[in-house]
């Protein structure tokens, strides 16, 4: 563990995408998809990164899956089998056990596991992989995580394919498949927004009481906040690469601090006939994370900008109190 | 003292045929929406939401079969219309916006050239100029400045392409329009803006919406009244309030207790238990039984009639909630 028992620690991370205008052509420009952003999860915690499309929620979670390099910055995992890690710097044995200490699951269950695999050479591969155990243990394992998933009873499921099971069916083996392994910390892409409302709970509750049980942190990623606030300890809001706002879930939910955090939350809608809702304004349109000016990134479509803000670089993520942090000099 | 509803539903049936067998996807569904009027369709992935828009305008596959039912726009029988006479009711008499109709604009033509295309195919005798005029009005009304009609789909962002094609909809000034996941791909910001501008135009031109979603929250922003469907079936039928203060049908029940939100404080959410069934094979008596806390033995064998609890509160259950309505 380091100093402040982070399990992840992300410091100055950047990831740049070159820009160019066809195959041949000379570079235009970079899309600044994860803009120097610093944030720690704490053992057993789970971060909930939220923001408008392309503002780089994927990009963060493949980086902290090193399914990607970044352009810079750092990725430090805290774990206790590996002790601390620096991403960028393992190799070989180590980069196996990583594998196996860090899992992602992504939002499409019809995408992400194989059509010609079953259940449970699906949920068994990664156990194969790292050549865990002997076959009878293997076997006992999957089917240990199929009932853990509520894939019940088990025996029922090992041997169909993914065509022949439901999309909540689909996201508890992709579930099942990425805690095999014993992670220590998953990245969850969007896990269940492709889930019908009736299914979608189940798969939370699932998620939330296996993240406690095996004391597994997430850094969980949706665009619905609603989602977040059941699922998360603290919510990242990000807005073009930038992390603009951070802090204790109920906090950011009762008391926004930056304007592009106040207009996301005013804007989900609410189901109750009777709550006439306001909306707090946001100026239209979607500013381009190619090479944007240096200055605060949300300042096109912020209605408190002003001068001050247009002449300075974007505003540091600073504390306002009780760890809850916003990066805007309005607040 | 009831209006004359502009638009009536009465027992519409119809299932597809497919090579596994028959799907029940709109069984015995009835509804009505009265002139200005909202109804918000809500229900989970294929419980035949767009089905029952389709067989509305008659806009089926072949392997549709209308099975039985009545649909009254305005007094006329829109099932008895012949080929002509129904495409004179698509988009003057109701009009629908497709789900992920922001990907159907035709790409090679400006968004402005498409709407007026569609106008003066609608209203033979109007002018380009005419044409091109009343889009100058839509366009604003949809959030977009009107300079941007000459500007081709590439061009507009997923937001402004939605609105396009809300403008196109509202183009013939139709008595219903049916907006099908209007929003469901969009950011919520985005999404805000445009259930807002939908909700204006509604009011302001008096006219009447049935709005699809499997979004719970957002039928409570924008119906007067909601139609819960399961399974194909319409399981519950009233006004926006009661589906959310009182409902009878124990999915409906469920459904409210598995909305997270991020209004008040954070309330415990329960799950529903299984999955909604294969149409393919719906399960006898009551669709929702297999699910359901509450099912008694009648539920196993026989469907539930759609009666009214009255105040216009619509349910099919053999054995509903007690919520003391009155
Ligand atoms: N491989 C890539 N090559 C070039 N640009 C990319 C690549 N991956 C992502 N981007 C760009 O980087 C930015 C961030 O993308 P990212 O997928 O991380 O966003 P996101 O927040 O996950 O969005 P969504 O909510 O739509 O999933 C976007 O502008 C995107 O177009
Ligand atoms: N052309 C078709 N042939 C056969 N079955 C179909 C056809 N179109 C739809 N279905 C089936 O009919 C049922 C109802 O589908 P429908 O598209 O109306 O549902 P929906 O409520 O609109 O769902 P979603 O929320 O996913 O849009 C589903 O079981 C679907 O698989
Ligand atoms: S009819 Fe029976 S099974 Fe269906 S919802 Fe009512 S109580 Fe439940
Ligand atoms: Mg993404
Ligand atoms: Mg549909």
């Amino acid at each position: 563990m380091d100093e402040n028992g982070a399990l992840v620690n992300v410091i100055g991370l950047e990831k740049r995408f070159a820009v160019s205008a066809g195959v041949f052509s000379r570079v235009k420009g970079y899309i600044h998809a994860v803009d120097d952003i610093s944030f720690d999860i704490p053992l057993g915690r789970s971060l909930g990164l939220v923001g408008e499309s392309g503002c780089g929620k994927t990009t963060t979670g493949k980086l902290l899956a090193r399914l990607m390099d970044p352009t810079a910055g750092h990725i430090y995992l805290n774990d206790e089998l590996m002790g601390r890690i620096d991403l960028a710097e393992i190799r070989g044995q180590e980069l196996k056990i990583f594998r196996r200490r860090v899992q992602i699951i992504f939002q499409d269950p019809y995408e992400s596991l194989n059509p010609r695999r079953t259940i449970y050479d699906t949920v068994e591969e990664p156990l194969r992989v790292q050549g865990t155990g002997i076959l009878v243990e293997r076997e006992a394992r999957v089917v240990q995580l199929l009932e853990l998933v509520g894939l019940t009873p088990a025996a029922s499921f090992l041997f169909r394919f993914p065509h022949e099971l439901s999309g909540g069916q689909r996201q508890r083996v992709a579930i099942a498949r990425a805690l095999v392994v014993n992670p220590a910390f998953v990245v969850a892409d969007e896990p269940t927004s492709m889930l019908d409302v009736s299914i979608r709970i189940g798969v939370m509750q699932l998620m939330s009481e296996l993240a406690e049980r095996l004391n597994v942190s997430y850094l969980y990623i949706t665009h619905d906040l609603a989602v977040a606030r059941y699922m998360c300890h603290e919510i990242a809001v990000m807005y073009l690469g930038k992390i603009v706002e951070q802090g204790e879930t109920e906090e950011m939910i009762k008391n926004p601090l930056h304007p592009y955090t106040q207009a996301l939350f005013s804007a989900v809608p609410i189901p109750n006939p009777r709550r006439d809702r306001v909306a707090i304004g946001i100026k239209g349109g979607v500013s381009a994370p190619i090479d944007p000016p240096q200055r605060c990134r949300f300042y096109d479509r912020c209605l408190v900008g002003d001068q001050f803000c247009h002449d300075n670089d974007h505003p540091p993520l600073e504390d306002k109190g009780a760890g809850h942090r916003a990066a805007c000099y309005k607040v | 003292m009831k209006d004359k509803p502009i638009l009536s539903v009465r027992n519409l049936t119809m299932h597809y045929h497919t090579r596994k067998g028959d799907v029940s996807a709109v069984d015995d569904v009835s509804f009505e929406l009265a002139r200005g009027q909202s109804l918000g369709l809500v229900g989970e992935s294929g419980c035949g939401k767009t089905s029952v828009a389709f067989t509305l305008l008659r806009l089926l596959p072949e392997n549709a079969q209308l099975l039985g039912g009545n649909v009254y726009l305005d007094g006329c029988d829109v099932l008895a219309l012949d080929n002509n006479e129904i495409r004179k009711v698509r988009w003057r008499g109701i009009s629908m916006v497709f789900q992920a109709a922001m990907n159907a604009l035709d790409p090679v033509y400006r968004v402005g050239d498409q709407i007026v295309e569609a106008l003066q195919t609608h209203f033979r005798g109007l002018s380009e100029t005419e044409a091109r005029d009343r889009v100058t009005e839509l366009f604003p009304m949809v959030g977009l400045d009107p300079s941007l009609m000459d500007r081709y789909p590439h061009e507009f962002s997923g937001g402004m392409r939605q609105r396009a094609v809300i403008a196109m909809a509202l183009s013939c000034d139709p008595k219903v329009i049916i907006a099908d996941e209007p929003t469901t791909a969009l950011d919520v910001i985005v999404q805000d803006r445009i259930l807002d501008e939908l909700r204006t135009i509604q009011r302001k031109m008096d006219m009447s919406m049935i709005y699809i979603t499997h979004d719970i929250a957002v039928v409570a922003e924008v119906s007067d009244r909601i139609g819960v469907m399961y399974a194909g079936r319409m399981a519950e039928l009233a006004s926006a309030v009661d589906v959310f203060e009182k409902p009878f049908h124990p999915y409906t029940h469920a459904l409210m207790n598995a909305f997270p939100s991020i209004e008040g404080e954070k309330q415990e959410l329960k799950a529903l238990p299984g999955e909604p069934p294969d149409l393919l094979s719906p399960p006898s008596g009551c669709r929702f039984h297999p699910r359901c806390p509450r099912r008694i033995e009648a539920c196993h064998r026989l469907q539930p009639p759609f009666e009214d609890k009255g105040e216009d509160h619509f349910v099919a259950c053999w054995n509903p909630r007690e919520v003391g309505n009155g």
